[in-house]
């Protein structure tokens, strides 16, 4: 579990996060909605430990946040940030080999290479792995640092946006890859996604967030209605259903 | 011009003149005061030629580039006008252009230089619109590459002498050449003439490239026209005293301060007013008080580029 | 790695041909027959060709370990006021305690360096971030006001001559026996480097990635920082700055190969001691018996180079 208490957050004297309190459950897929602004990116880096705290406590899986040395976090956490473009000239393939570090420091063991090789299939980039990131498309390079992140192999995954850029195959692609992580491999995800219906068709909990407070929290069958919704984006939203699960609609 | 104008260029006119007093006639002892005194007014001379070929050099080329922390040395005018005189000795044989007395020689210089900085400059100028700090590191580096090659010809001309690499690295106010001073003196007046009577367009120019455009400037023309007054104008400051890099940016920035508004008219003068009040208010200081001559263009540089820095640090680079 | 073999056999080529190329004859065939010749090569050739080799791979080497440092390619510890920040140490010390020895001398020059350039690394935390060119702009100006401190300093002390010998294009022609073995300290410095290699390029990821691959950020920039300090002071206080070979040398390498490190470092160095041998037998060749300083060569062909690099294709990262 990913256990947030009391969490503030300000940036240039702007109070970003205000006394969050929530938790994402273990062998879970958790999706953070929202609207531009609301503080999700801010709350996934502070759990991620990619922003300092401030204010509040968060534990991972029993790790102190703020007190586990960073190197042993990388073993319980990988996490994809929002802005991915990198200055290094790499190769897909050597991207993707340096999310095994944390578990090898330099040194890979046949079972890193296995990883890799397998986070590379997984992804659909075998044809391009030979390829320097700035030769391949903006998508193609998103799914080289997603499969970064899933060849580090740890308890947790944390995705900031990581539909970006990435076709509706590929897409759901990915998220029927997460589902499977969850649900075969015992692991616990938590992703930001803006496209709802995402949330409503393979999230199990969803974090509504605006004004860097938490609005609702729990099932999509409980968060994702016509009254949170409407309340969140500041729109009127029909929810309908399709197979058993929420299906958003923003045609007036 | 505005009253507050005409007011201020009066008194930085006024504070100039007081200066240049105290540079003629302070501590002048009873012997020699002839002699002492053709030395001094040939030094002041020299001061007030260079800076305000500078200063005006430095407001032109940055109206011209529409970027207020350039100066025409940061973007390499003044090792191009070395290696040009460097080429013109190998080209020509030291023999035939060696022969001419300084004046013409310096003429010829000034011509060619301008012609090249018009082309190359012009050129960079245009492209680099869009990506001004990669602009700003072309000309840097194109600098250093000219100085380098500059060097590297004075090396394979002369093995013993190393006088040359030193005479380009370093800016030195007290090397002034005094034959060159009389055709450095007509060039600088006639091109800050000439800047002055550019001014109305110039203002225009100040405004960007789209508006001068659509308010029927001729743009490119004006542009040229102008890089080719900064060129001669920066041949006479490399010539008299070697590189001096920030010292331009110091000046454009003080004229701005002081004029307010934007008016060539008022800033060129302004430019040539304030650089030769700092020089020669320094030289004076460094020479006479501090007794230490040489080191003035140092500390110009040193206060120059920690100015510099500070402009970038604000995020004033556009 | 095919790459490797050919840069190889061209670094030997080159220092065989150094060997030769000097005011004294020298046959390599009949070294072993003829004394004078082996004492010309062992005190002088072999000294200036090795000091030339390792001069250039740790300049090299150097340069990745900066730009990793600060994710920009435009940058060497020659533009950075590395160079000067090490110049400053050795008149500081000079001034001070003339009759130090040596290896307080070496010690003064890195811990110096480690300071301007680690003021340089304050000064582009502030800079506007996404301006990529700014950062290689800061860097010449901060290192010419640096310069001028060193300047003005120099004058005051009379040691005008030394400062020239550090800052202004350096030179091998001084390298004898017993004096270029400081050298050999940059070269182990760089060597470090290799065994951090993947951390620096995990660095050069960016901060967000670094710290999700649970790496240290702190430290592996403390150790990059005296590694480019110590390297840039050795090459300082022993030949003079040697400018552009840290920053192209890098730049293109990474073209052909990418950024891994790890592989590449290697690589990175050869064609360093590679690029800077062949400009001291030029510089050796073009006006033989005279010299042109290695320096001055490299400020042409590297000042070219890096315009070439800056203008090949639209920006770019
Ligand atoms: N460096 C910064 N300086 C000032 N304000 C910032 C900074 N970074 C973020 N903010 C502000 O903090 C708030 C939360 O930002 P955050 O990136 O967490 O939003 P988000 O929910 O991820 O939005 P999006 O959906 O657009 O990614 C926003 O109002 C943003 O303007
Ligand atoms: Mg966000």
């Amino acid at each position: 579990m990913i256990q947030i208490s009391n969490l503030g957050h300000k940036i240039g004297g702007t109070q970003i996060l205000h006394d969050i309190s929530t938790s994402f459950p273990k062998g879970k897929l958790t999706a953070l909605i929202g609207p531009n602004g609301a503080g999700k990116s801010t709350l996934l880096r502070l759990v991620g430990r990619l922003e300092p705290l401030q204010q509040g406590a968060i534990t991972v899986a029993g790790h102190d946040v703020a007190r586990t040395p960073t190197a042993d976090l990388a073993r319980v956490m990988a996490i994809l940030g929002q802005q991915t473009a990198v200055a290094s000239r790499l190769r897909l393939c050597e991207l993707v080999a340096f999310g095994r570090w944390p578990h090898h420091q330099g040194r890979p063991r046949p079972e890193d290479r296995t990883k890799v090789a397998q986070a590379i299939d997984a992804f659909a980039l075998s044809k391009l792995k030979n390829r320097f990131l700035d030769e391949v498309s903006g998508g193609q390079a998103q799914r080289a640092h997603i499969a970064m992140a899933f060849a580090q192999d740890t308890e947790w995954l944390l995705l900031d946006e990581p539909l970006n850029n990435l076709d509706m195959a590929h897409a759901r692609a990915l998220m029927a890859r997460l589902r499977d992580l969850v649900d075969r491999q015992g692991r616990s995800v938590g992703l930001v996604v803006h496209e709802i219906n995402y949330a409503a068709a393979w999230a199990d909990h969803v974090i509504a967030m605006k004004d860097g407070r938490i609005m609702a929290e729990g099932t999509p069958d409980d968060v994702l209605t016509e009254a949170v919704l409407s309340d969140l984006y500041d729109a009127p939203i029909s929810v309908g259903r399709h197979k058993d699960r929420p299906l958003v609609l923003h045609h007036a | 011009m505005d009253r507050r104008a005409t007011l201020m260029l009066a008194v930085l006119a006024l504070l100039l003149a007081g200066l240049s007093a105290l540079w003629m006639f302070q501590g002048l002892g009873a012997g020699n005061r002839g002699f002492i005194l053709s030395l001094r007014a040939t030094k002041l001379a020299a001061l007030v030629t260079v800076a305000v070929a500078i200063g005006v050099a430095t407001v032109l080329f940055q109206t011209v580039a529409a970027n207020r922390v350039l100066t025409p040395s940061i973007m390499g005018f003044d090792a191009l006008y070395v290696l040009m005189q460097t080429l013109m000795i190998v080209l020509l044989g030291n023999a035939g252009f060696a022969g001419l007395s300084a004046g013409p020689k310096f003429g010829i210089d000034v011509g060619v230089m301008t012609a090249l900085a018009v082309v190359l400059f012009g050129t960079l100028l245009a492209k680099g619109a869009r990506d001004i700090p990669r602009m700003i590191l072309t000309g840097v580096i194109l600098g250093v590459l000219f100085r380098s090659v500059s060097q590297f010809l004075g090396r394979v001309l002369d093995p013993n002498e190393f006088a040359v690499v030193q005479a380009v690295s370093f800016a030195s106010f007290n090397r002034v050449d005094a034959a060159l001073l009389p055709v450095a003196g007509v060039l600088t007046a006639v091109a800050v003439m000439a800047a002055i009577r550019l001014s109305p367009q110039l203002d225009v120019l100040a405004l960007g490239r789209e508006s001068a455009v659509s308010l029927g400037l001729r743009y490119r023309a004006l542009v040229m026209g102008t890089l080719a007054l900064v060129a001669m104008l920066v041949s006479v400051s490399t010539a008299l005293v070697g590189p001096v890099a920030f010292f331009g940016l110091i000046v454009a920035g003080l004229a701005h301060g002081a004029m307010q508004n934007a008016r060539h008219a008022g800033l060129i003068p302004a430019a040539g007013l304030i650089a030769a009040i700092l020089l020669v208010g320094g030289q004076w200081l460094f020479e006479r008080i501090l007794g230490q001559a040489a080191t003035l263009s140092v500390v110009v540089e040193f206060a120059g580029g920690l100015f510099f820095l500070y402009l970038l640090l604000k995020g004033r680079i556009r | 790695m095919r790459r490797m073999p050919a840069l190889l056999s061209a670094l030997i080529a080159l220092m065989l041909a150094s060997l030769t190329v000097g005011a004294a004859h020298v046959d390599l065939r009949d070294i072993f027959s003829d004394d004078r010749a082996m004492l010309v090569l062992l005190e002088s050739r072999l000294p200036r060709t090795v000091a030339v080799a390792l001069t250039g791979a740790a300049l090299s080497v150097a340069g990745v370990l900066i730009q990793a440092l600060v994710r920009n390619r435009f940058v060497g510890p020659d533009t950075v006021g590395t160079a000067e920040g090490a110049a400053l140490g050795l008149l500081g010390v000079t001034i001070l305690f003339p009759a130090s020895p040596l290896w307080v001398r070496m010690i003064a020059a890195s811990l110096a360096a480690m300071v301007t350039t680690w003021l340089f690394l304050g000064v582009i935390r502030r800079l506007p971030a996404r301006e990529v060119m700014l950062i290689p702009i800061a860097g010449l100006v901060l290192s010419g006001v640096l310069g001028s401190v060193v300047t003005f300093i120099g004058w005051q002390t009379d040691l005008m001559q030394y400062v020239g010998t550090w800052l202004l294009s350096g030179e091998f022609s001084g390298v004898i026996a017993g004096r270029y073995e400081l050298l050999w300290v940059a070269a182990g410095a760089a060597g470090l480097a290799w065994f951090a290699a993947d951390r620096f390029a995990i660095l050069g990821l960016g901060e967000q990635v670094a710290t999700g691959l649970g790496l240290s950020t702190a430290s592996v920039m403390r150790l990059g920082l005296a590694v480019v300090s110590v390297v840039t002071a050795m090459v300082v206080t022993t030949v003079g700055m040697i400018p552009f070979v840290g920053l192209v040398v890098p730049n293109l390498v990474s073209r052909v190969m990418g950024d891994n490190l790890r592989a590449s470092l290697p690589v990175v160095a050869l064609s360093g001691a590679v690029l800077v041998l062949a400009c001291d037998l030029v510089g050796r060749l073009v006006i033989y018996p005279y010299e042109v300083p290695a320096g001055m060569i490299l400020g042409i062909l590297g000042a070219a180079l890096f315009l070439w690099l800056l203008h090949r294709r639209p920006a770019h990262g």
